[in-house]
């Protein structure tokens, strides 16, 4: 044995702490790229707006390099045009309201409707589980718009339904169901079922049915065992389908732009037309950031809820 | 590099023998300064041409040290040399040291001979050298007919062998075995044990093999160091470890032991149960109060009264298990015994039955001190 | 009773077939299935119509008048569609590759390790376009790119490519990283001791295992790049149109049954992606 070829012993701890930095340096440099794409293009973008929701709006549009807090007032509120005074924003109100009440309408329907269907996929046996998945993807990959175009022509004035019913002779005249809040949750259940459908899928596939075989065991009625036994062990996946929908709802616009009309208008739509016709982009900010906010606070309690379940399950 | 066939007689003297790995003091602490101790302080040496094996439970420290030593875990505190030079800084691709992993680790999209190929690819071999080492491996574990099969498609054992016949085909100067038959069923794994012995001889190179079965340590190595809870407890040929266990726990992982009180006066110790015996007690140990080791197949039963040299005992419960029978006996003192002795064709009658008084007797220089 | 008579008793009810009994299907739940099947129904039932109409000799959206081709042929010959079309499927080729790329390499970053600094908020920034609404983000480039474009002059198509590489880069990111998690990566182990440099790993043992998660994510980048609707409008210059925001446009106006064709189009193409998609998937488990 040679001690002069041995090297001198390095401090305790430096080779891995070496070799720690190492490693996490170069994590760091693989994931710039994408970073820094995300960064540019979609999360910076953001902090400009919140400059921009204190400025003014300019007269042809864009804005003015004045500061304002009437982006966030008008918000909420709106200056009465003869005494100056401050009022609540009827027309946002309303807006706010029906958006709300739509969303929360739709996830309930997607559920009532979901649900089912994605019991009845993760049962199938499973070379036919195949199928009916393939059939319920090929919805959620078409394209919004086309989905949002099938379901007018189902309700036009001219469309399917008003045709088959004056056929029938069951109406006289055309239902008016285009352009009303009714044509706007239609359109919205339709269009983000499958987006329930899916996560409530993957929970019912990873259910172990033999806890639902222990329930019947014990005496159970189909009605308790799925009360008591199947829906909590698959409400991770309910919740998840439930905030997959109720956050898009939210913040709809193609939706309810083509089946809405111009009088019936959700957040989204609120916001598009300060940057069109309405000329109030510091307003426009300061609505987009609202909506962010409001989606922000879902998707905690929704991080909340799910750690708690898992942390009950353990 | 060694040379893959190795025509010299196996080195047999100390002189001769050149260490290939020494580790001097490695220590390795997971997570932060409190946190565990995988490695304590582990200092030793591990010859050329040796088929060396860390022994231990699960959970001793004898996978990590298999990792330090090839560089996939840097450790805490230490120096690891291969050949005298220090290697511990250098990455497990540098290190003229390869693996048998516990799961093989096969490159799935890759045919067997691609497997085997791979690490004198990355070492910039040439076409025509590689072409002759895969088929000279091939041969080496007799897979020459399953040369352009995916690993996929082969059987645990089949899987095992292309595994080393692709950590040896860079003609490394060490191969590490991480518990490489452990998921091999029990005639297939004999098999195995056979055929890594002859794979040792025959390239020469050395073997540093991590199991938890004693009994395929004690079949297959040169050399044993028996670990426990991150230290080596003691380092030896089988024999060492089995007839001079340095410890209580070493004695006890390996083989069947049985522990007495007895009292040490010089070279001689009294068993508590009775008996005088001659021993060489190891250092450190003074008179007195002692622990020993008697091994079972050192000692023999006999229906009847003790006589001169023979001790008192009961016959608690007898264990058949073909070659040999096992009685549980208890001694005077009330300590318990385990004798075994192989069973003579058509005998019955001449052991004692259970419940029975019996003579034991306990062969002399089978009672070894433990240093506890 | 005659023993003759017995014997025919016991013969007859042996004989008797016993009762079926059906299993007790735990997996059974009372009108779940009929409600799933209507569901199912109710999926298809108005894109069927779509599809249906697209054939329609006639102008009006709902009075059959004959079976015909004039709505593709109106599409096909159309210098708008072909132009939104072209730019549509350069758009989602270009942005979905540049999104593979660094995809890729994010997951390759972030998975399989133990914490390092800052993984959550690695993984928080790749995954932050999911989470805001598209109509935020989309009023959040208008506004920067209006500012840029007013600065520079410059409106060419690189705003709509940086911004869809952005949303695409977490759709890319989930199914590669899913893919890298069932990878065992005692195998990139396996390839370091037997001398790889790290550069050989990647190339020889990583990338061809992680390959079909690759392709994946590319898939459902280009998919939801093609059909992106909120944020192209907002970011696109006068001109630029994409076949979603054509169609929005045409919308406004007369509608025709053209739309029904060019729907019909993009139907059958995301029917042949998602079935490329599921034979992908099921291949190479």
């Amino acid at each position: 044995m040679t001690d002069s070829a041995l090297a001198s012993e390095p401090a305790p701890g430096a080779l891995e702490a070496h070799a720690a930095r190492q490693d996490s340096r170069n994590r760091w440099l693989l994931s710039l790229p994408a970073l820094l794409i995300i960064f540019l293009f979609a999360s910076g973008p953001l902090f400009v707006m919140v400059i921009y929701s204190f400025l003014s709006p300019g007269d042809y549009g864009n804005v003015k390099w004045d500061f304002s807090t009437d982006g966030w007032v008008n918000v909420l509120l709106q200056r009465d045009i003869f005494d100056d005074t401050l009022m609540w924003a009827d027309a946002h109100l309303s807006i706010f309201w029906r958006s709300l009440s739509l969303s929360l309408i739709t996830t309930v329907l997607t559920l009532i409707f979901g649900v089912p269907t994605a019991w009845f996929i993760a049962t199938q046996r499973p070379g036919k589980r195949e199928f009916w998945l393939f059939l319920v993807t090929v919805p959620f990959w078409t394209n919004l718009l086309v989905r949002t175009i099938a379901i007018q022509e189902l309700i036009r004035a001219e469309g399917v339904i008003n045709n088959v019913l004056l056929a029938l002779h069951i109406i006289d005249e055309p239902l008016q169901m285009m352009f009303t809040d009714f044509a706007i949750g239609f359109g919205m259940t339709y269009v983000y079922l499958p987006l329930m459908v899916l996560p409530v899928y993957a929970a019912v596939e990873k259910l172990d049915f033999r806890l639902v075989e222990a329930a019947y065991d014990l005496y159970a009625s189909r009605w308790t065992a799925f009360r008591r036994v199947i829906l909590p062990l698959i409400k991770p996946g309910i919740i998840a389908g439930s905030i997959l929908v109720f956050i898009p709802c939210l913040g709809a616009y193609v939706t309810p732009r083509v089946l809405g009309g111009g009088k019936n208008l959700m957040f989204g739509n609120l916001i598009e037309l300060q940057f069109g016709a309405g000329r109030n982009w510091p307003l426009g900010a300061a609505l987009s950031l609202t909506l962010m906010a409001i989606v922000m606070v879902a998707l905690i309690y929704y991080v909340r809820i799910t750690s708690r379940e898992e942390k009950k399950d353990v | 590099m060694n040379a893959l066939h190795s025509t010299a007689a196996p080195p047999s003297s100390a002189a001769e023998r050149e260490t290939a790995i020494e580790a001097r003091g490695i220590t390795k602490i997971f997570g932060a300064a409190n946190g565990f101790m995988a490695l304590d302080n582990v200092s030793v040496a591990i010859r050329r041409n040796e088929f060396f094996t860390l022994l231990g439970p699960s959970g001793c420290g004898k996978t990590t040290l298999l990792r330090v030593i090839a560089g996939f875990e840097p450790p805490t505190m230490g120096v690891l040399s291969l050949n005298g030079r220090d290697i511990s800084q250098l990455p497990p691709n540098k290190r003229p040291v390869n693996t048998v992993f516990q799961n093989y680790a096969l490159f799935p999209h890759m045919s067997v001979a691609n497997n085997i190929a791979f690490g004198l690819e990355m070492l910039g071999k040439s076409k025509s050298e590689i072409k002759d080492t895969v088929t000279e491996m091939l041969k080496l574990v007799q897979m020459e007919h399953l040369r352009s099969r995916r690993t996929s498609e082969l059987s645990g054992g089949q899987q095992q062998r292309v595994a080393l016949a692709r950590a040896l085909a860079p003609k490394p100067e060490v191969l590490l075995l991480d518990e490489p038959l452990s998921a091999l069923d029990l005639k297939l794994r004999k098999e195995m044990q056979i055929e890594l012995k002859r794979l040792q001889h025959e390239t020469g190179i050395t073997f540093i093999f991590v199991t938890h079965d004693q009994e395929e340590a004690l079949t297959m190595s040169d050399r044993i160091a028996v670990m426990s809870a991150g230290k080596i407890l003691q380092v030896g040929s089988p024999r060492e470890i089995y007839a001079k266990p340095a410890e209580r726990f070493v004695a006890n992982f390996i083989g069947e032991s049985n522990f007495l009180n007895a009292t040490l006066a010089g070279d001689s110790v009294t068993l508590d149960a009775g008996g005088s015996f001659t021993v060489t007690p190891p250092e450190g140990v003074a008179d007195g109060e002692v622990s020993v080791l008697v091994r079972p197949e050192h000692a023999s039963v006999r229906a009847g009264e003790p006589g001169a040299g023979e001790l008192a005992v009961t016959v608690e419960t007898i264990v058949y298990s073909g070659d040999a029978t096992t009685l549980h006996l208890k001694l005077a003192t009330g300590e318990t015994f385990k004798a075994k002795q192989p069973n003579a064709p058509a005998e019955a009658g001449v052991l004692p039955a259970e419940g029975d008084s019996a003579a034991l007797t306990i062969a002399p220089g089978a009672v070894t001190v433990l240093k506890d | 009773m005659s023993e003759a008579s017995l014997t025919t008793a016991i013969v007859e009810e042996r004989v008797k077939p016993a009762k079926r009994r059906r299993a007790y299907n735990v997996r059974r739940l009372p009108g779940f299935a009929p409600i799933a099947l209507f569901t199912f129904f109710a999926l298809y039932a108005p894109l069927s119509i779509l599809v249906f109409y697209s054939f329609n000799a006639g102008t009006s959206l709902a009075i059959w008048e004959g079976f015909s081709l004039r709505w593709y042929q109106q599409a096909a010959n159309n210098a708008q569609v072909l132009d939104a079309a072209v730019r549509s499927l350069l758009l989602a080729a270009v942005s979905a590759s540049v999104a593979s790329v660094a995809a890729t390499m994010a997951a390759l970053a972030t998975t399989r390790t133990r914490r390092f600094k800052g993984r959550t908020m690695i993984y928080a920034l790749i995954n932050q376009p999911l989470m805001v609404p598209e109509i935020v983000t989309a009023v959040a480039l208008l506004i920067v790119f209006a500012w840029i474009k007013v600065a520079t002059g410059y409106t060419g198509m690189i705003y709509l490519i940086a911004a869809h590489t952005a949303f695409c880069i977490p759709f890319c990111y989930l199914p590669i990283r899913a893919r890298l998690e069932t990878m065992d990566d005692t195998l990139e182990v396996a390839a370091r001791d037997l001398y790889a440099p790290p550069l050989k790993v990647l190339t020889r043992v990583t990338l061809p295992l992680l390959w079909p998660g690759i392709i994946a994510g590319y898939m459902l980048a280009f998919v939801i790049s093609l059909d992106d609707v909120v944020i192209t409008e907002f970011v696109k210059s006068a001109g630029q149109e994409t076949i979603p925001t054509y169609m929005l446009g045409q919308l406004r106006r007369v509608v025709t049954p053209e739309v029904n064709a060019i729907s019909t189009v993009i139907l059958v193409a995301g029917a042949v992606l998602v079935t490329l998609f599921f034979w992908i998937s099921r291949g190479r488990r």
